[in-house]
């Protein structure tokens, strides 16, 4: 597989090191431990939205760091967990008083390490919540697994408990409305094929010429089986039955649709899967009132696609609408 | 038998050594049950661990493996971080002032360690899991058996993770699919008990 990296050891670093001077109006990078926050941060008088998770989803979560949206994001090693400390310490630079909110993907290891994190910011005497997002059917959430997968409503909940924020909402108001966002999304994805961790050099796994995995993760950690490739529309309408039945989303729903690339499907492959979506999402009844097209989570240079469902209210609606202003996703401003 | 600062000193470096020598085999057993980087990550954690022990030099056991677990909690990340973290931490809160441990007080602090590790990861044996190895060598250093006897139980305890369905950790999205490899924190948990039997 070739890769544009120097050193294995040093693909964190380097990326951050580029966030860094791509974007000096809107976000600063902290090496040693690693994280970005805000150019105007710590923010006084407004509840600090920190997330975290293993590096190679980008834009995911430094992407999304800024005005109406995170005020700090904490990259681990490649689909590694950032550790208690680093998250801590980031928590710590960017908190305005108002508390801090952590936004969690429901994996063992992010789960672990910022329920740590938050031990320590209280011994500080730093108010924090954690919301842990788990929005994936394509898992099984029973008391024999780790429960479901955060994927896609991650971003969601970000850009829209950003927007609460940024409006002055407190830190339980924000948490409610990001357990809310997570409780009304639902999230499915598909990999046409692995990702190579460029740390490790290694094909997360194989899959045969035509051969599709169904309920991908975005580590490349399977999903719910394997099947062989089919035409974009049956394969959206596959991906977006599991969603529609596991909310369940009834007609007349107001909703926010989200088709996201895993990270090497063409925004082209993207826009065929966002009209299959859209139509299937129309013909249940729903309404689809706000959009998003584009590859926000990735994982590495798989090819694939999720697709994210939000049941939207007005509170939704109009913090989605909200300015943001961040590497990855600007409007209104 | 005495575990002198010497001794520990030694087990520490030998895990690092070991979880280098089988990072490629640690990194496979994962990616194919997991993400395929828990030996990358012990790696780059012990060898952290191991340049602080150089620089701090800890004069008390308990000291010592407090800078172990504080280490590998703030530079491994992912789920193996804070669980080897804590087992160390938790061995350390039980090991006193003393300047060595006798079979006793290590068989102590290794059950305060299984214990904190059971009590952040929520793991019964049978989940697949480090406990898998660690449950069984710890309950035997009470017996007065010697350490090589606890390493094969953990070695026995890896290999019986091979017919298992993972309930915990990104394993147990795979349902069946899990059965047939061995789980690889169960492994680093047996590599980790070789060195403390041959360090």
């Amino acid at each position: 597989m070739k890769q544009l990296v120097n050193a294995p050891g040093q693909v964190v670093t380097e990326a951050l090191q580029g966030m860094a001077l791509a974007y000096p109006d809107l976000i600063r990078v902290h090496d040693n431990p690693h994280y970005i926050v805000r150019a105007d941060a710590p923010k006084n008088g407004k509840v600090a939205l920190v997330s975290g998770g293993g590096s190679g989803h980008e834009p995911m979560h430094g992407g999304f760091v800024g005005l109406g949206m995170l005020d700090a994001a904490c990259p681990g090693a490649v689909f590694t967990s950032p550790t208690p400390d680093q998250i801590q310490e980031a928590s710590a630079a960017v908190h305005g008083g108002k508390g801090v909110l952590h936004i969690v993907k429901n994996y063992t290891g992010d789960v672990l390490n910022f329920q740590m994190a938050a031990e320590l910011l209280q011994s500080d005497g730093v108010e924090v919540r954690a919301v842990i997002m788990d929005d994936d059917v394509a898992v099984k959430d029973s008391l024999y697994t780790a429960g479901r997968r955060g994927v896609g409503a991650t971003v969601l909940a970000e850009k829209i408990c950003g927007g609460a924020a940024e409006a002055g909402a407190s830190l339980n108001e924000v948490a409610a409305l990001c357990s809310s966002v997570n409780a009304s999304a639902r999230s499915m994805g598909l990999a046409l094929g692995p990702c190579t961790n460029p740390e490790t050099g290694q094909a997360s796994f194989t899959l045969g010429e035509n051969e599709i995995e169904f309920g991908i993760g975005i580590h490349g950690e399977p999903g719910r089986q394997r099947i062989p490739l089919q035409p974009a529309d049956t394969l959206t309408e596959m991906l977006m039955l599991p969603i529609l039945e596991d909310l369940p989303f009834k007609k007349r729903d107001e909703v926010l649709l989200f088709v996201n690339g895993l990270g090497a499907t063409p925004l082209v492959e993207q826009y065929i899967v966002y009209r299959a979506a859209e139509m299937v999402a129309t013909k249940h009844g729903l309404k689809v009132s706000r959009r998003l097209v584009g590859s926000y989570m990735t994982s590495l240079d798989m090819a694939g696609i999720s697709i994210t469902l939000l049941r939207l209210d007005e509170t939704m609606r109009q913090y989605w609408d909200a300015p943001v202003r961040t590497p990855a996703l600007r409007w209104g401003l | 038998m005495k575990y002198s600062l010497n001794f520990l000193n030694q087990w520490i470096v030998c895990a690092e050594q070991q979880f280098k020598a089988h990072l490629a085999e640690l990194n496979a057993l994962d990616a194919a049950i997991g993400d395929g980087d828990h030996g990358s990550n012990l790696a780059r954690g012990f060898t952290k661990v191991v340049e602080k022990l150089q620089a701090d030099k800890p004069a008390t056991p308990a000291a010592l493996l407090k800078l172990v677990g504080m280490t590998l909690i703030s530079s491994v990340g992912g789920a193996s971080g804070p669980l080897y973290g804590t087992f160390f931490l938790e061995a350390a809160k039980v090991a006193g002032d003393q300047l060595q441990l006798d079979d006793a007080g290590l068989a102590l602090c290794l059950q305060a360690g299984l214990a904190g590790i059971q009590r952040l990861g929520k793991a019964e044996p049978g989940d697949k899991t480090m406990v898998d190895a660690l449950s069984p060598a710890v309950s035997v250093l009470n017996k007065q058996v010697g350490l090589e006897m606890a390493a094969q139980k953990a070695r026995e305890g890896r290999d019986a993770t091979i017919p298992m369905i993972a309930h915990k950790g990104r394993a147990s999205y795979l349902g069946e699919r899990a059965i047939g490899h061995a789980d690889p924190g169960a492994t680093s948990a047996s590599l980790l008990f070789d060195c403390l039997a041959k360090p």
